[in-house]
């Protein structure tokens, strides 16, 4: 999933200060799971929002609704008819649904609450790690299902590098080394001859190296 | 035992600590409680495991939270005692009263009631 962190109160305060009616807009995807932007944290948002406004003497309406996503048309469209209620919009999703909130309604500026991270799995409650840098290309097949373009620093694909130290990396002792992780699990999985074969040059292309990306599946659109 | 406690303190009940949430804490506020504290069971002898850790870490993002809009984060506060700690209960209370008594009340209880005037 995509994984956010919130963003500190006083930086969206910051943004917004000088609106009178802000929309905070949770979305119930991604950003719920790593507890960003949901319900519960749009509540926050928005109780924290309102006490500020009060305290400096100012009655601001703020108020909250989360969307099943905000990253499709359907789920948008159901505030298209209380949007114009508003002077602005706290949108708490990733990147995505900020963005695809402010295609749909142009006239309302649109501000982050949450900063976008990375693609990633919860590893416990509270640390969430990233596991895919969506390559366009992908590579799993050939390095026992561990990702060395997301988990390696220099997202080498003939690796260890010489900074492999004890099974970690040379940026961070406390980061594993994806090409250690990659060799005991081809040779768990009795595939180590597999790590003799060099992989060829990636084409980088359906990476962010092509520019902005797109998905067209033809069979399904009419 | 019948101990005294300031009657100005309204118990919520809740099932364990772990049940309160920064929402919670943050609305109580909103509707003009000039402060709050929360007492749970001691530490490492939570019934449901870590409700009352979890509840202590809710209690200082609430008060980071009160501290950033300005209404002060000392305001809410956690409390680990057994329940045959009646005495300490009481005392607790008297001294969670003496302390929001210095710091005054609620600012956001007093805009409303400027803004409704």
């Amino acid at each position: 999933m995509i994984i956010a962190d919130k963003k500190p109160i006083e930086e969206i305060i910051e943004e917004i200060k000088d609106y009178n009616k802000i929309l905070i807009l949770g979305c119930n995807e991604c950003v719920t799971v790593c507890e960003a932007g949901g319900k519960k944290e749009e509540e926050i948002l928005a109780s924290a929002l309102r006490m500020y406004f009060l305290n400096k003497g100012r009655e601001v309406k703020i108020d909250e609704v989360t969307l099943e996503r905000q990253c499709d048309h359907e789920y948008l469209e159901e505030i298209r008819d209380v949007v114009d209620q508003y002077d602005s919009i706290v949108s708490l999703a990733c990147g995505v649904g900020v963005q695809f909130t402010a295609e749909q309604y142009h006239s309302t500026p649109i501000y982050p609450g949450v900063n976008t991270c990375f693609l990633g799995a919860t590893e416990k409650r509270g640390l969430w790690t990233e596991r895919c840098q969506a390559c366009g290309q992908c590579v799993l097949a050939r390095t026992g299902g561990i990702c060395p373009i997301s988990r390696c620093a220099k997202r080498i694909l003939n690796g260890p590098c010489g900074g492999s130290t004890k099974g970690k990396c040379e940026i961070n002792k406390e980061i594993d080394c994806a090409w250690q992780l990659i060799i005991d699990r081809l040779k768990a999985l009795g595939r180590i001859d597999e790590y003799e074969k060099l992989f060829p040059l990636k084409d980088w292309s359906t990476d962010r190296a092509g520019g902005p990306r797109k998905v067209v599946r033809e069979d399904l659109q009419i | 035992m019948r101990l005294q406690y300031p009657a100005n303190i309204k118990i919520i009940r809740v099932p364990c600590t772990g049940k309160v949430d920064i929402m919670y804490i943050l609305r109580a506020f909103e509707k003009g409680a000039d402060g709050i504290y929360l007492v749970g069971c001691m530490e490492g002898e939570c019934h449901f495991k870590n409700g009352n850790l979890r509840a202590r870490k809710r209690v200082e993002e609430a008060q980071k939270i009160l501290n950033t809009i300005g209404i002060g984060g000392e305001r809410a506060q956690m409390y680990n005692l057994s329940s045959a700690e009646g005495t300490l209960f009481a005392q607790i209370a008297v001294e969670m009263t003496e302390r929001i008594r210095k710091i005054g009340p609620n600012p956001i209880k007093l805009a409303k009631k400027k803004i409704a005037a």
